[in-house]
Formats: C-alpha cells, sequence, structure tokens
C-alpha cells in the first residue's frame, strides 16, 4: 500500500533511468534531507552533535568509500584509517602552508593526495585477492601511520606531534577550530555527505560502477569481455582513497579538532569501517549509512541504556557487558540477514508495497 | 518468519532513539566533578588503580569533611577504555552535568587532552592534566584553561638527567656516558626527546633515541641494539603492556636493573609484576611519595572503608598510581576550596574553578592538614608558570613494594622553561591565539 | 652517495664485522617468529578446515589464558587448570559452532570473517567479566634463566617456547595427513557440500578444529603471558601473526612455521640495521611490507594452495 507504485508511468527513458523511480522513495528521501538539515541542527544538543551525528557523518563518508571499493569493486582492504590520515595530515599542511586557502577546497585537494597514495597502495591488488589483499593494505596502514608518527614535516614540527586543527572561516562562518560551533560543522559535514553520495549513487550507477561490478564478480570474465583490470581496480582504490581522505579531513577538522596517528588506527577506524559496510551492506551506498549508523549509535545507545532503565552499575561491568551485546547483536544480524541492513530494507519495502492487506 | 524479524529490528531501532533522548534531573548545592576511566580494555591495569584514586578521595572528603566547605562532591565515571573517540563522547556527556556543570576535567589520557585543549575555553572546563599532556601547556599565557603541575615530562627528563649525574657523582661526569631513552612511538613517548637532546648537547653524554612500536609486546630488536650498546643507563617512557615487556626483557638479558629508570608512567605496580623477580630494583621517576603509610590513607581505611584495610588494598590503596590520583584529586578540590575563598560557599563554575587553579597554594602547612605530609612538596600556581617545575623523586622496586630511594632531585629550569615558552609561543601562531598579559 | 652507501653498503658491513652479534639477533629473531608461528597456527587450522578467516583468535589466546591464570589464582594446581582450560576452551568450540557457524553455513567467506569479529567482542567482554581487567602473572614453571653461549645471549623460557611449538606443528602435521579425521577435515576445506555428500559429519569436523584452534590459542597465550603477564594487550599479538600467515599461506601449517621465521629473522634484521636509518620502530610495518613482497612473487603465500581460477 505505502510502496505501490502501481499508476506511476514513465513516458522517457530518462524518467526510466532516474536515481529514485518511486514517487515514495522520493518523498521518503526528501524527508530525511529536510529533517538533517532543517530540525536536527535546532533540536540536537551539543552532546547529540559532538558526540553521535558529526562522527556518524565522518564514519558515513568513510564508509561510502570503503564500499565502493569493497562492495562495488570487490577489493577487500584494511586500510582505510591509513587513507583517513592522509587525508587529515594533508589538509593540515595545506592550511597551515596557505592560511588563505579555502578549507573545502582544501579537504577536497587532501582528498586528492589521498587518492594518489591510495593508487600506489592499489598496485599489489592486480596480483593479490581476497584475505592476502586485506592483510597486505595493512602494511598500508602500518606504514602511513609509521611515517605520520615519524617524519616531523608532517605535524609542523611542533614538539608534541600533533596536529589540531586551525580556526578557519568559510564566507565568514567559522568552521573549524574551537570557535567553529557545533551546528555549523556539523551542517557542513552534511552537505559533503549529501552530495558525494549522490556523487557515489550516480558513479556506480554508471559504466565505472558497472565495470567494478563486473571485476568484482569475476575478474577474468570481466576481462574477457573487455575490462581493463588494471585501470578499473586502481580506479577504485583512487576514489574510494579520495572519499576515505575527505573523510579523514572531516574528522581531524569538523570532529576531532586535534589528533595523532592514533586517531586513524586500525582497531578503532579502518576495522569498524569495515564492520559498517560488511553489516550495512555490500554494494549499497544506503548500506554505508545503515552501517555507520548501526556500529556509531548502538554503543552510544548501549552506554546509555542502563540509566535509561533507572539501574545503575559498575562502569566496567556496564562496558563489558554493552562490549559482550554489541559483538552478539552483530553476529545476531549477520545471522538474520547476511546480506546487510540494506537487504532488510529491501524486504520491508516488499512487505510495505502490500500491507496492510494480505496477499 | 519475516515480518517478525522486521518487526524486532524496528523495535530495536525506536528503542535506541528513545534512549538516546533520555534527561536528567540536577540537584542544587553540589559541586560535579566527571570521571574519565578506563577500567576495562588495555590500559585497564593503569586505569583500575587511577579510577580508584579519584573515588576514593572525593569519598573521603565528602565523608570526612562532609563536602568542600560544606558542598558535596559528586562525580560520575564514564568509561573511555583510554579510547580518544570514547573519552570526547564520555567529556560531552557529562560536561554539564551538576548545578555549574563539570568543575574541572582530569583527562589521564594524553590523546583525550590534546582533544580538550582547545575546547577547555570555549566550555569553561579548566584541564589538570597532571604530569602528562601537553607540555607546552606550562605557559598560563597561551594555555590560560590548561594546567600541568606539578612537573612535566620535559622537566622529567632534566630530573632523570640530575639524577644520574648525581649517581655518577656529577653533571660533568656525564661527558661521554651513554644514555639510552626507549620510547613509545607515539606523540606520548617522544615528548622526553627534545629535552634528552639539548641537554646531551650541554653536558656530553651520548644520547640514543630507541622507539617501540605500538602496542610493543615484542622489543626483542630493542633490547639486541641495548645488548650491543650496553648503555651506562636506559631511561623508559612506556605505557600500557610495553613496560612490562621491557622490565622482562631487561631482566632477560641481565642489565643492571638499578641503571634502569621509567618515567612515572612505567612504574606502577602493574609494570612489574609479570616480570617476578627480574623486576628488583627497577627504578623510576614520580613525583609523589609511594607506600600506604600516610595518614591520608589511614583516612580513607576509615572513612571510605569503615576500618576494612583489606578491602581498601583490594581496591589499590598505596599503589603507585593510586597515590598519584590521590594527589590530583587533591589538587582539584583545593583549587576549588580556593576558588570558594572568593566567590563563596557554593557550586563553583568552571571559569571559577579555574582561578582557583591559577591561584592555588598548597604549603607545606596545608598538606600536613591533609594527610599529605612530605608526600610531595608544596606547590604555588601562578597566572604564568601552569606548571612550577617541580622536583621529582626516583623510587625503586623491591620485589614487594615501591621505594622511594632518593631526595627530591630539582628539575635544570633554565633549560626546559625557554623550550616551553618557544613552544607555546609556536602554538599561539599556528592557533591565532593572543597570549594573554599575565601582569 | 653517502644515504646509498648507509643504507646499501653500511649495514652489510656492519654484520660482516661483527659475525657474533649478527648470529644473536638472526637466533633471536628465530626464536621470536616461532612465537608468532605459534599464534598463526590457530589462523590456519580454522581456515583450512571452515575456510574462515577467525579474526576472534586473538582473543581466543587472551580468554584462554585469562582462565588459565584466573584458575590459578583460585588455587588451582597448573596440571588441572591447564585441563580445564583445555575442557573450557571445547565448551566455547561446542557454543561456536552451535551458535555461530550453523545458522551460517555456506554464507561468503567475508560474512564468516564479520562474524568472527563479533565474537571478537563477545569474548573480550565476556573474558574480562569473567576475570577482571588486571595483569595477572602467569608462572607455569617454565625455566627463565639467560645464558651464553659463545658469546651469544639466550633464554631458557625462548628456547622452551620454540621446542613446544616445533613439537605442536608436528603433531599438527600428522594429525591432518595421517589421521582419519585430518583427511576429513582437508575434505571438508576444499568443499563443504562435497565434504558433506560423501557423509564426512561438518558439525564434528567443525568442533575438532575450534577445539584445536583453541588449544593451540591456550599454548600461545602460556608463552606469551609470561613474557607480559595476562592483559587485554594479549589479543593484540594477532596482528603480529597476520604478516606471518599471508607470507605462509593461509592453509599450510608448514608455512606458518616457515612465514614465521622469515618475519622474525627479516623483522629484527631490519629494524636492528636498517632501522636507526630511518628513525626506528619500522617493525609493524617492515613485516607486512616484506610479507607483500612474498606475495607479488606467489599470490596465495609461499605454501598455500594454489589459487585455480576458472571462468
Amino acid at each position: 500500500m505505502l510502496y505501490r507504485e502501481a499508476g506511476q508511468f514513465k513516458a522517457t527513458y530518462v524518467a526510466d533511468q532516474a536515481m529514485l523511480p518511486i514517487v515514495q522513495d522520493r518523498w521518503f528521501i526528501a524527508a530525511v534531507l529536510g529533517l538533517a538539515y532543517v530540525v536536527v541542527p535546532f533540536v540536537a544538543s551539543e552532546y547529540w552533535l559532538q558526540a553521535v551525528l558529526i562522527p556518524f557523518l565522518v564514519f558515513c563518508m568513510a564508509a561510502i568509500g570503503l564500499n565502493l571499493l569493497t562492495g562495488y569493486a570487490g577489493q577487500l582492504s584494511l586500510g582505510t584509517g591509513g587513507f583517513m590520515a592522509v587525508g587529515a595530515y594533508s589538509t593540515y599542511k595545506l592550511v597551515t602552508m596557505f592560511p588563505e586557502m579555502n578549507v573545502i577546497v582544501a579537504f577536497l585537494l587532501s582528498g586528492m593526495i589521498a587518492a594518489g597514495v591510495g593508487l600506489i597502495f592499489g598496485i599489489p591488488s592486480l596480483r593479490i585477492k581476497g584475505f592476502y589483499l586485506a592483510v597486505a593494505t595493512l602494511a598500508a596502514q602500518f606504514f602511513l601511520s609509521w611515517m605520520f608518527n615519524k617524519v616531523p614535516w608532517f605535524y609542523n614540527y611542533n614538539p608534541s606531534g600533533t596536529i589540531t586543527a586551525p580556526p578557519r572561516t568559510f564566507a565568514t562562518l567559522m568552521v573549524t577550530g574551537p570557535e567553529a560551533t557545533a551546528e555549523t560543522r556539523y551542517l557542513i559535514a552534511l552537505i559533503l555527505v549529501t552530495v558525494f553520495a549522490l556523487a557515489a549513487k550516480n558513479l556506480v550507477r554508471g559504466r565505472i560502477g558497472r565495470s567494478w561490478m563486473a571485476i568484482r564478480d569475476m575478474d577474468i570474465a570481466a576481462e574477457i569481455i573487455g575490462i581493463r583490470p588494471f585501470q578499473t581496480k586502481l580506479l577504485a582504490f583512487a576514489i574510494s582513497s579520495f572519499y576515505c581522505g575527505v573523510a579523514g579531513a572531516m574528522s581531524l577538522f569538523l570532529w576531532l579538532g586535534s589528533a595523532e596517528t592514533e586517531a586513524f588506527d586500525l582497531l578503532t577506524v579502518s576495522f569498524p569501517v569495515l564492520f559498517m559496510v560488511i553489516i550495512g551492506g555490500l554494494g549499497s551506498i544506503l548500506g554505508s549509512f545503515l552501517g555507520a549508523a548501526f556500529i556509531t549509535l548502538v554503543p552510544v545507545f548501549l552506554t546509555n541504556a542502563p540509566q535509561l532503565f533507572g539501574f545503575t552499575m559498575a562502569t566496567d561491568l556496564q562496558k563489558h557487558l554493552e562490549v559482550m551485546i554489541f559483538g552478539g547483536l552483530i553476529i545476531y544480524f549477520l545471522i538474520v540477514e547476511p546480506q546487510g541492513f540494506a537487504r532488510l530494507w529491501q524486504i520491508a519495502k516488499e512487505k510495505l508495497r502490500r500491507w496492510p492487506f494480505p496477499y | 518468519m519475516k515480518p517478525s524479524r522486521l518487526a524486532v529490528f524496528g523495535l530495536g531501532a525506536l528503542t535506541v532513539f528513545a534512549g538516546l533522548f533520555a534527561t536528567q534531573a540536577v540537584a542544587q548545592n553540589e559541586q560535579f566533578i566527571p570521571m574519565l576511566v578506563y577500567r576495562t580494555g588495555p590500559y585497564a591495569p593503569s586505569g583500575i588503580p587511577v579510577a580508584n584514586g579519584f573515588r576514593d578521595y572525593y569519598t573521603l572528603i565528602n565523608e570526612r569533611d562532609g563536602g568542600i566547605n560544606g558542598v558535596k562532591i559528586t562525580f560520575e565515571e564514564c568509561e573511555t577504555q583510554y579510547n580518544t573517540k570514547l573519552g570526547v563522547e564520555c567529556y560531552e556527556k557529562l560536561k554539564n552535568k551538576g548545578p555549574t556543570g563539570a568543575s574541572l576535567v582530569n583527562p589521564y589520557s594524553t590523546g583525550i587532552t590534546y582533544q580538550l585543549i582547545p575546547k577547555a575555553p570555549v566550555d569553561q572546563v579548566p584541564i589538570l592534566s597532571m604530569g602528562y599532556g601537553r607540555t607546552a601547556a606550562a605557559d598560563g599565557r597561551v594555555f590560560p584553561w590548561v594546567f600541568n603541575f606539578p612537573t612535566t615530562y620535559w622537566s622529567q627528563a632534566s630530573g632523570f638527567i640530575n639524577y644520574v649525574a648525581k649517581q655518577e657523582g656529577g653533571l660533568d661526569k656525564l661527558k661521554g656516558k651513554k644514555i639510552v631513552h626507549v620510547h613509545h612511538n607515539s606523540a606520548y613517548g617522544k615528548e622526553a626527546n627534545p629535552t634528552l637532546e639539548v641537554l646531551a648537547e650541554k653536558y656530553g653524554y651520548n644520547l640514543t633515541l630507541l622507539a617501540v612500536d605500538h602496542p610493543g609486546q615484542e622489543q626483542k630488536s630493542t633490547w639486541l641494539q641495548i645488548r650491543r650498546l650496553r648503555p651506562d643507563w636506559i631511561f623508559m617512557s612506556g605505557w600500557g603492556v610495553m613496560n612490562q615487556v621491557a622490565v622482562k626483557e631487561a631482566a632477560a638479558i641481565n642489565y643492571p636493573m638499578d641503571h634502569f629508570v621509567g618515567n612515572w608512567w612505567s612504574g606502577s605496580d602493574a609494570d612489574v609484576i609479570p616480570a617476578g623477580d627480574g623486576a628488583v630494583g627497577y627504578k623510576s621517576t614520580s613525583f609523589h611519595g609511594a607506600g600506604a603509610n600516610w595518614q591520608v590513607h589511614r583516612d580513607i581505611i576509615n572513612y571510605v572503608y569503615g576500618g576494612d584495610e583489606a578491602k581498601a588494598k583490594a581496591n589499590n590503596l598505596g599503589e603507585v598510581l593510586y597515590n598519584r590520583t590521590l594527589v590530583n584529586a587533591m589538587f582539584g578540590v583545593e583549587a576549588i576550596r580556593t576558588a570558594m575563598e572568593k566567590y563563596g560557599n557554593k557550586s563553583m563554575t568552571g571559569e571559577q574553578v579555574r582561578w582557583g587553579l591559577e591561584n592555588l597554594n598548597v604549603t607545606k602547612r596545608r598538606l600536613k592538614k591533609l594527610g599529605m605530609k612530605d608526600m610531595l612538596r608544596p606547590v604555588k600556581v601562578s597566572c604564568v608558570d601552569h606548571e612550577t617545575g617541580g622536583p621529582v623523586i626516583i623510587q625503586q622496586w623491591d620485589g614487594k613494594q615501591w621505594k622511594m630511594v632518593s631526595d627530591w632531585i630539582p628539575t635544570i629550569r633554565d633549560v626546559v622553561r625557554p623550550m616551553i615558552e618557544k613552544a607555546a609561543a609556536d602554538y599561539a601562531m599556528e592557533n591565532k591565539i593572543e597570549p594573554r598579559d599575565c601582569g | 652517495m653517502d644515504i646509498l652507501y648507509s643504507f646499501l653498503v653500511a649495514p652489510f658491513v656492519d654484520m660482516w664485522g661483527y659475525p657474533v652479534f649478527f648470529a644473536e639477533v638472526v637466533i633471536n629473531g628465530l626464536l621470536t617468529g616461532v612465537m608468532y608461528s605459534l599464534v598463526a597456527l590457530g589462523f590456519v587450522l580454522i581456515f583450512k578446515a571452515s575456510g574462515v578467516f577467525n579474526f576472534a583468535q586473538g582473543v581466543m589466546v587472551l580468554f584462554a589464558a585469562l582462565t588459565l591464570v584466573g584458575l590459578m589464582e583460585h588455587g588451582v594446581p597448573v596440571w588441572l587448570a591447564l585441563a580445564l582450560t583445555m575442557v573450557v576452551m571445547v565448551a566455547l568450540a561446542f557454543a561456536i559452532e552451535r551458535l555461530m557457524l550453523r545458522p551460517l553455513v555456506n554464507q561468503p567467506h567475508i560474512i564468516l570473517f564479520m562474524a568472527t569479529i563479533g565474537l571478537t567482542f563477545f569474548l573480550e567482554g565476556f573474558g574480562e567479566l569473567l576475570w577482571g581487567s588486571n595483569v595477572k602473572k602467569l608462572d607455569v614453571g617454565i625455566p627463565n634463566e639467560s645464558f651464553e653461549v659463545g658469546g651469544i645471549l639466550l633464554n631458557q623460557f625462548d628456547l622452551f617456547a620454540a621446542v613446544t611449538a616445533a613439537a605442536l606443528v608436528g603433531v599438527l602435521v600428522v594429525f591432518f595427513h595421517k589421521t582419519a579425521i585430518g583427511r576429513a577435515l582437508r575434505a571438508v576445506a576444499d568443499d563443504h557440500q562435497a565434504a558433506l555428500s560423501v557423509g564426512i559429519p561438518l558439525k564434528t569436523i567443525w568442533v575438532v578444529v575450534w577445539s584445536v584452534a583453541g588449544i593451540v590459542a591456550m599454548v600461545a597465550g602460556i608463552m606469551w603471558g609470561a613474557k607480559s603477564g595476562v592483559q587485554f594487550s594479549l589479543s593484540l599479538i594477532a596482528l603480529k601473526a597476520l604478516p606471518v600467515l599471508i607470507l605462509g599461506g593461509f592453509t599450510s601449517v608448514p608455512g606458518a612455521i616457515i612465514g614465521g621465521l622469515i618475519i622474525g629473522v627479516g623483522e629484527k634484521i631490519g629494524e636492528i640495521y636498517w632501522g636507526p636509518l630511518v628513525g626506528g620502530a619500522i617493525e609493524n610495518w617492515f613485516a607486512y611490507v616484506l610479507a607483500l613482497v612474498f606475495l607479488l612473487f606467489r599470490p596465495q603465500g609461499l605454501f598455500g594452495e594454489r589459487i585455480i581460477e576458472r571462468v
């Protein structure tokens, strides 16, 4: 009933190929965007913005990036944290070297730099596949974080070895640094994520996305029908790293404000982003959002849950239970729907087509 | 099957969102202090005594004195697992609790401290990073909201050099001595490097820096290099599992343990226990006394644990890190008390506590009254100097407990302070901060 | 030129000039490598038999060590504690098979990998919940004296660990190649469904292999735990095992040993002779790069089964 597309006729091919061919989808997306852009900045507290929503957006960006590589092009990578670090450090260098540079421009430029680095570390993917590749990308992760830690030039020789987002404005609005309000930073992050999610969505519908999927499904077969694995795989690495780089820049400038390489650690960044992609749904942009929501929001909920239901317990006990429940939930959802939340959403849509009428 | 699955999922999502919007009531005439703790995760062995020390001291103040001048301390723990991101989440959650918000924050993590430094002036929550965090914050003109007294990593490194000089028979004897700095390969671990390098130039000892990659479970190559170098002294800035392994490896290559000195995050009880007898003789720097024989410990046993000494010991009473947080908690409480002298006996705001920290003067007499006579040196903070460059003390592990084995060793102020001021000035320039005038 | 000299010539001159020290480096590298292999073995066992890249292996090491130490702290004698820990690990294998693997039969590898990450979280919380987060001293009575042989310092404990690992590998190789259940394991590794169709009980096989991996984890936990004390960081040891794993091949038990030795020696030599030139602490990434170089020539690892692709 809710999702009934009966009566929605397309008269042109363009209309038929639209990103959201069904009216309800368009309304739904419009509602979500309206909520995110208009309602949230007014109602959300600083805790919500700073500790929940901004990290959520940063991880959405990274998850989209990794999903392009892993979900669409089929190349398993654990180097996400490393590429994010490239983005963060190069934005920092750009912004401190050229103080007049617009921050957003710096974000995009450092995305490019990250793409370049991704290209280099993508080269082994031509020979190495599957988990071997995943472990090989760890070389990127460890090497990059070692380098940013070791070469003082990257952190402007400051004795603490950490980088701090300097205050910068965007059209008279303070967007980074401690003075920037959480609302501004949230909105900037939101705009970036919206734009890049749209770009990604279109990318995967086009020639590039299709060639990635062909490579993912069977690279030899893809090669036979004329897709060059070399260019295709490297392009996937580059574009994915671009997204991760921007996500890294966002995490330093819009979220954390100050970071050392530890902020782009394997266990706290690279792995979680991979979980997001898998649990959200490989090969789905929507899945990246759902996965990021799951991995960032559920722990926050679990932390606050006991207080909510009115019992207090020792902090350590609570954390242990929290971690256990979180692990259990991951396994549970994989058993329920191995193809991720995106697939659950699809099933839900099909149900809603007829609901509430029995078939 | 399918619909029920979906229903469960939907319900779950709903609860998540409902849960996040919960609010809480606020009581009056209380002083709220947030506690970012790490009782779980890789650094829990250090985090547990730290958290217990804070908790016990605040409880002691409430039980024995009825709060600070009648204002009860309230505190809430939030688990960070020593993870910077969780730390920031905790901070955001706790910073507005209590009638006047968080009075001050003790991050107990280098990463979290760095995160909070830019936020402090905006949120009006002073940071007390006692002996860790950003060393440059010792310059109060650039960092009005950050305090790292009584002493910092840089001062500590200079104190270590002074100690070595004393053992060797004078600063002139340092010439040609081989000193190795084994450090955690992170911002924290590298803190002491510049000071040691500057002093190496000044006194002519040969410095070798050996970095150990995180987490530091495998240090064979480091200790092979040490075996080859045969240094006269080893200084270590380690953290977590790195400490335990280093102590064990040092013992395994038969290095004389009394020439192996850890910094104050490498000298806790948890660091030496796994190495067993091998650790006997291992030293570390500190800036407070060790052991459980101070008046404050007796008070804690009586007022907090109702005389149950065994239970108190099981809660880390008298361990190095426990004592350190007693001192830390004391500084916080005294700062609030100082602020109350000016602003009256009510809940202090972060701004007022900041004033209290800056005008803190913990005298010898005061320490005696607090039950910490001789446990640490008096501290007097000023607008310019948020560090005070306090002296360090060397403690040694005797197989059962840490014992103080030196006098208070002065730090080398005339070398360290200019370095601090330069680092602070650089920070101010990069972040467009106008240093304030301290008059 | 100076730079080239210091990178390309000086380290070798150094090695040649101080052969005793070089020998010591190599021997210590070998001994460390064996310790890596111990952890890598657990990964190999499970991957071989169920195609699961078990990320939880690191946490199983921690869990086993925690259980052992926790029991010993409660006054249980060493031998009994060891036996009880084995029982616990077998019980864990049963639970994992029943609750996690069985519902996920025939899912893609990456989903199973993800599930083991969920398992990692669960076991982390569960282990600490049961036994606390403090460092615990582990002493099962293995001697720990250092002695010098011809200028080379050796540690009894390291040697003991090496011998244990070698023995363990020997037993496992025999188990895989000579026993009926071992052959069944290899059949399962090749193809779940084909194995099922010839009457191999998949469930039993999985329980067996996860139990064996659990016991290997316990041995690794004892060896590593004796060094650092038993604490949370023990689970991070998995990261040290991964380059060993890809170098040796995911499916080869001897590969895990050879890979461990190569990585162990390689990273020690790299760190000691080249590390100082670039600031040190290169071990972590150096191991991965080393493995990567080998992979470029043999994408399935040194001893991995050849990857055959058909269209």
